[in-house]
């Protein structure tokens, strides 16, 4: 039986299991002491305690300082007072010593109304900054996904600990010390020149505006007025489950419909969905795997397996910069992403009869790494991009807001064909095992001709950091391992690395529950239920569907007729394939 | 791929460092300590291949370099100087003497003159607060320096190269 | 092979930086030439504490002390007192107030009032030699343990002791062991702070380069009483002799088999290894230490979890410093019960202090807990120099107070000075008198932690930012009344939610300056001065027309050339040359310069 121990908290008696810290006693009981740089992600086993920012001290009797609440533990008998003239003067003098070293620019921070900084400030109703002298003073840098204004960083950490013990990434670390302390990649170098993988984590915990995305909302303002250019958009899957949080919606509420009608009222000439080239990738990572299954089946030994998926472009980052002996391994399939900006740039264009140059892609996506991805080189022709800008689920709802929508009042729309059309298998790409469950109703039919009953696995759901189960493919047990989150991933490859590993297919994605964790979601502001609700939302989707399975979808069926021949074909590869580079370091001798 | 060029006997002087320690991470601080002993001071390249050596990000390398004061990302000069700022030194006047120096060299402290000769620095007691106020020129300690005494003690490595 | 005589020479760091191994060097070759190599040694030891006056040679075995040697005097102190026994007088100490020569240590007013227990050897062995510390009862308290007594009534005996932490915090070191000892685990760590950042203290030094011994074998003795068979020294990169002779000594212990497999026959293994520091304040804190001997940033964690749960490769871990392990050997093997009847109720046994600043007798010195400060600096310290006015004694370092004339005749202990508004800490005594400026003092102090604050906690990386300015400001007349309650109130709620005892303690010098010299502060704001003369900012030299006699002695030492006339007429100032260093009061004969 769980221990329980008996405190006092503000004249409340509480009962909580041991090893309960003051905080989370005292918001059991509804007494909601502030807290800063404190986070924890429970369902994802992410905390963020360094106990630093001393904005949640209490004063526990008998004790000769106070006591930071998040990392206090209670004990029996406890008396702790969260109210007292003492602590409300400590909480007060800490935030203003905070914001003494803080622009007080809030009106045009990025992070403005969703900072939680200026969210204290509100609440401990500060008026003036009784202390004047040196601020931090750290020159803004931006790379193609993540904008860094150190001199607004409070040194919360949260940052650091995303990058360095979830995400083993590793481009963050706090350097210097004292006054001159901050977070910084190596060498204060800019982030495009350190390890960093855009997944963006860090900007998704920042709990202020110190780290915010490359914001792109101004380009597609510009582009969507040029009455030269048709504009078409193509939404990621997790984007619907995230965005209506934004027009304070329950977490979790798909807003689908909805969406597609604001980006029609925007002027968007076409309005597409990236799901419809997730069911593509579907087609061509499956038959990737398939078909290194059958050659391994068929005896050749240097087949590339485990294969592992591609889609996610934080974690085509990292092995490039952390395994680059392992290139081989990776499905070559682009993204959803890229898939849909070559077939729309080649195959859409010429139907519609609209010329490259006149063409503008722009995608909405969960998530920072997919800004740097549309920027890469291999996925440009003769120097332009095909997808010419990515959005992130954030800046969409400003731009919704920024065009007079009333978005919870606009009727419920259907996206446009043929790139709008998708399956129940697309739609799960956004969430952490979509992936692989996707893939593994078309791999089960495609390989043993028969029709899957139960398109459900369960076994692959869920957010548990490593998942592994075992399918039947016809009387191949094939083995199967899922990760998401870049540590986890990590544990896999090295495995592979090391040559033990046990399974035939992975699926990776870089944040903590998949897409609907990106980067570029709407801040869960250390709320993991939101995270688990926004997966919810995406498998009550699926469930909706008339058609789960991506090769049942008839605009893909039609596309490999009439355009691109064979999955893995010859076309195929040249439009939906890629490569990967080395971008680890070399030490060279001189 | 970034690529990151050093000498060849730096390199292997590195590794080997790195090899005694057994590429262990926990022994990140005496590393640096025998790198920067070796070469005089840690600049990137140097942090790069100690990390590569410990699999470790080479941001966790330089995190460590810069919360230490002992360690440098610049080189010394040839005649590093350093004034004791200890309390016992201090309340005996070593600020004058600090001032004094700045101003000779017209440097800052943790800087190194043009010419690369002095480097000025301070530190926190030397043990030797009998002799307070207390220089050191590279080992050489002085004892009870007056701001008259900085010229007499510049004077000294005039014709030293 | 037996020597009839004994020349012992101060290795330390102080006498050496004074050429003490240079006359170590002559010793020897007058020795060698009157062919009394054979029968007189000459030993380096380690620190006599009377740093003032170094460096020290004394002449075993009648105690003779000799003051300010150089090479020079060697030849002339193995002819006169080694061989003709006639001692030298001109090196002899001289007691400032008989004005008389002093024949030994003895009968030194220095060394009188000084109880020496952690520092029982220094000065008296060669700290290179295993064999003296052997012959004074060293290793017999390892020996005892490991043969006699079990794990847990070492660690009573140490709880019965009633020894205290030496580091800064006083805690029961017996109590601390205990802890360590509950946990169980396949590793635990005995860990010796030897990381001494308090500017100004250097006990610790010296007891690794004077009696490395008792340190090892008092690690050992935790290992035993806790369990551990691993021990580590966290020292200071910038110590290099203590760090050699440490090596040194840790040899010869493998050697003798008092480290390593099967200590003394018992089943007890225990060895040693060295980690550095590499100029880290807040790694005296002991969650910052052990973060710093696994590879990362210093920086403090909260406790608990304690070290001895949790500690150094998250495995139960005894921090301990230099001086409070020095103590151990001897309380086994003179027992509690002698240790303890020593000090005052609270807090047992003798204190090392390193006594600085404007004190006639700068050195190191250890007391019984319970001395009066005022029979420290006027009795061991000889009082001030320069016969100058006793304005305040700061101890404690960073983390202490500045303690005023009202305070000389409280008894030294943990809990007095608290009470009195300063700390222990590890031992610093650092002496003021009236040219000290108060704001001055605590700015210095302060600047000292803003540049060793590791900045993770907001109160210290801020808030000490914040107080040193608001001080610098002061220091510059641009103080305001206000910020008088400002530094107040921000140092009470630094020192209330800091995460570490660095920010914790912090506000100290600020805070004891506030209640003990508010003058001195108001006169800065209100009248826009420094009292003390010590404010550059708030400064003008003046040259007094009646008294200067034009010599130029103070035009040709200005470093600045700001002060002209010419021969035989009274000199100006030019006060936009002038960079207020001072040089010019110094110099002039006449009084003739005064600051304003």
């Amino acid at each position: 039986m769980e221990q329980t121990i008996k405190l006092q908290i503000d004249h409340h008696e509480v009962e909580v299991p041991k090893g309960t810290s003051i905080l989370d006693a005292a918001r059991g009981t509804g007494i909601h002491v502030p807290s800063l740089c404190y986070m924890n992600l429970q369902d994802m086993c992410i905390s963020n305690l360094p106990a630093s920012c001393r904005i949640c001290v209490v004063e526990v009797e008998g004790r000769r300082n106070l006591a930071p609440a998040c990392a206090t533990r209670c004990e029996e008998g406890m008396k702790v007072r969260t109210t007292t003239a003492r602590v409300m003067n400590a909480q007060r003098t800490v935030l203003e010593l905070i914001l003494s070293d803080h622009p007080t620019d809030c009106l045009v921070c990025p992070k403005s109304g969703n900072c939680d900084l200026q969210a204290m400030a509100v609440r401990l109703k500060i008026r003036d900054i009784p202390f004047k002298g040196e601020r931090s003073n750290h020159v803004k840098e931006s790379s193609p996904s993540i904008i860094r204004d150190m001199s607004k960083c409070i040194y919360c950490r949260r940052c650091e600990m995303m990058c360095n013990k979830v995400q083993t990434v590793g481009a963050l670390t706090a350097v210097n010390r004292g006054f001159g302390a901050t977070i910084s990649p190596a060498f204060g170098q800019p982030l495009s020149e350190s390890e960093c993988t855009y997944c963006g984590q860090c900007v998704a915990v920042c709990p202020v505006g110190a780290l915010t995305e490359n914001d792109q909302s101004n380009r597609l303002l510009d582009d969507l007025a040029n009455p030269a250019k048709t504009v078409i958009v193509q939404t990621a899957p997790a984007v619907r489950a995230a965005l209506g949080e934004e027009f304070d919606l329950p977490a979790g509420t798909a807003v689908t419909g909805k969406m597609v009608a604001a980006l029609r009222e925007m002027g968007f000439d076409k309005v597409f969905d990236t799901d419809f080239a997730a069911d593509l990738t579907i087609m061509e990572e499956g038959s990737e795997l398939l078909d290194r299954l059958t050659r391994f089946l068929g005896g050749d030994k240097r087949v590339a397996l485990p294969i592992l998926t591609s889609c996610c472009p934080a974690w085509v980052n990292f092995f490039e910069h952390y395994f680059p002996d392992i290139l081989d391994i990776p499905s070559s399939a682009r993204s959803p992403q890229q898939m849909f900006g070559s077939i729309a740039k080649s195959w859409w264009a010429r139907q519609a009869g609209v010329k490259r140059e006149d063409l503008v892609v722009v995608s909405i996506m969960p998530c920072l790494a997919k800004k740097y991805e549309c920027a890469r080189d291999e996925f440009k022709v003769d120097g332009d991009p095909d997808v010419n800008y990515s959005l992130t689920t954030r800046e969409l709802a400003s731009l919704i807001k920024r065009y007079n929508i009333d978005f919870n009042a606009l009727p419920d729309a259907d996206f446009d064909n043929p790139m709008g059309e998708s399956t129940g298998a697309g739609v799960i790409f956004g969430t952490s095992g979509g992936v692989m469950e996707a893939a593994l109703r078309t791999a089960y039919e495609l390989h043993t001709g028969k029709t899957l009953e139960n398109v459900n696995f369960e076994s692959v759901r869920g957010m548990k950091g490593i998942k592994k189960a075992t399918v039947d493919l016809g009387g191949f047990e094939l083995k199967i391992g899922i990760a998401h989150g870049l540590g986890n991933a990590r544990t896999l490859l090295e495995e592979i690395r090391e040559k033990r590993s046990e399974y035939h297919a992975i699926e990776i994605m870089a944040c903590p529950g998949g897409c609907i964790g990106g980067g570029g979601q709407p801040l869960h502001h250390g709320d993991s239920a939101r995270l688990k609700a926004r997966s919810n939302a995406l498998y009550a989707e699926d469930a909706g569907k008339k058609s789960r399975k991506s090769h049942e979808n008839p605009y893909i069926i039609h596309l490999y007729e009439e355009f691109l021949g064979k999955p893995i074909g010859e076309k195929a590869h040249h439009l939906l394939h890629t490569s990967y580079f080395n971008k680890s370091k070399e030490i060279i001798e001189q | 791929m970034t690529t990151i060029t050093l000498s060849k006997c730096t390199i292997d002087s590195l590794i080997e460092i790195c090899a005694k320690h057994g590429n262990q991470t926990g022994e990140l601080i005496n590393i640096l300590h025998e790198a920067q002993g070796q070469l005089g001071y840690l600049p990137r390249e140097v942090q790069e291949v100690i990390a590569k050596q410990l699999n470790i990000p080479v941001s966790r390398v330089y995190g460590v370099v810069t919360f230490y004061s002992f360690f440098t990302m610049t080189p010394k000069g040839k005649h590093p100087i350093s004034v004791c700022m200890g309390t016992a030194c201090y309340v005996r006047g070593s600020e004058k003497v600090l001032d004094e120096f700045k101003r000779r060299l017209n440097v800052n402290v943790g800087d190194v003159t043009p010419d690369g000769r002095f480097s000025l620095g301070s530190l926190r007691c030397v043990g030797a607060c009998g002799l307070a106020p207390v220089a050191l020129v590279g080992d050489k300690v002085y004892g009870r320096v007056t701001v008259a005494d900085v010229d007499k003690i510049l004077k000294e490595y005039d014709d030293k190269e | 092979m037996s020597y009839k005589m004994h020349v012992l020479v101060c290795g330390g760091t102080g006498c050496r930086a004074s050429n003490s191994l240079g006359i170590i060097a002559k010793l020897e070759e007058a020795l060698k030439e009157n062919n009394l190599a054979g029968e007189v040694q000459v030993i380096a030891t380690g620190c006599f504490g009377f740093c003032e006056q170094g460096p020290i040679v004394k002449i075993m075995p009648d105690n003779t002390f000799y003051t300010r040697v150089t090479p020079n005097d060697a030849a002339e102190i193995v002819k006169e007192h080694i061989i003709k026994g006639r001692k030298v007088e001109r090196l002899l100490y001289k007691d400032p107030k008989q004005q008389a020569s002093v024949s030994d240590s003895r009968h030194m007013g220095f060394y009188q009032k000084q109880l020496r227990v952690a520092l029982r050897n220094c000065g008296f062995i060669d700290p290179e030699n295993i064999e003296e510390y052997i012959s004074r009862d060293g290793y017999a308290a390892l020996a005892k343990c490991v043969s006699e007594m079990t794990p847990q009534e070492v660690v009573n005996e140490i709880k019965l002791s009633g020894l205290r932490g030496r580091g800064g915090g006083g805690f029961p070191t017996g109590l601390k062991w205990e802890f360590a000892s509950k946990y169980q685990s396949d590793q635990k760590y005995v860990v010796c702070n030897a990381d001494e950042g308090d500017p100004g203290a250097f006990m610790d030094r010296s007891i690794m380069e004077g009696d490395p011994h008792s340190v090892i074998e008092a690690m050992a003795i935790c290992g035993y009483s806790i369990g551990a068979s691993k021990g580590l020294v966290y020292i200071r990169a910038e110590y290099p002799l203590a760090i050699q002779r440490l090596k040194i000594a840790l040899q010869q212990a493998r050697e003798y088999g008092l480290l390593g497999e099967g200590i003394l026959g018992s089943d007890f293994s225990f060895s040693i290894e060295l980690r550095y520091g590499a100029g880290a304040f807040v790694c005296g804190e002991e969650t910052a230490l052990i973060h710093s001997m696994e590879g990362a940033r210093g920086e403090p964690t909260m406790k608990p979890p304690f070290p001895a749960e949790a500690g150094y490769l998250n495995r139960p871990t005894n921090v301990n410093n230099v001086e409070t392990l020095a103590n151990i050997p001897v309380i086994i093997t003179k027992g509690a019960n002698w240790f303890n009847k020593i000090g005052t109720e609270r807090s047992k046994g003798t204190k090392v202090f390193a006594l600085a600043g404007k004190i006639n007798n700068v050195g190191l010195i250890e007391v019984p807990m319970g001395t009066t400060l005022r029979e420290v600096i006027y009795e061991i310290g000889g009082g001030i120099k320069h016969g100058k006015r006793f304005k305040a004694v700061q101890t404690g370092g960073p983390s202490g107070g500045c303690l005023t004339e009202k305070h000389l005749d409280v008894p030294i202990d943990f809990d007095n000075l608290l009470a009195s508004g300063s700390m222990m800490g590890s031992g610093g005594m650092i002496v003021m008198d009236e040219d000290d400026c108060m704001v001055a003092v605590a700015k210095f102090y302060l600047d000292f932690t803003v540049e060793e604050s590791c900045g993770k906690c907001t109160p210290c990386r801020v808030g000490n930012k914040r107080l040193y300015e608001i001080l610098d400001k002061i220091s510059r007349g641009n103080g305001e009344m206000e910020d008088i309650d400002r530094l107040r109130n921000l140092g009470k709620v630094i020192k209330d939610t800091a995460l570490c005892g660095l920010g914790q303690t912090s506000p100290n010098p600020v805070l004891s300056t506030l209640d003990n010299f508010l003058d001195e502060y108001l006169v800065h704001i209100n009248a826009r001065k420094c009292p003390a003369g010590r404010c550059k900012e708030l400064l003008s030299y003046v040259i007094d027309p009646q008294l200067c006699i034009g010599c130029t002695l103070c035009m040709r030492t200005c470093p600045t050339e700001a002060i002209i006339g010419e021969r035989k007429v009274p000199h100006t100032i030019d006060t936009d040359k002038c960079i207020k260093c001072g040089t010019c009061v110094e110099k002039c004969k006449f009084k003739a310069i005064s600051v304003r």
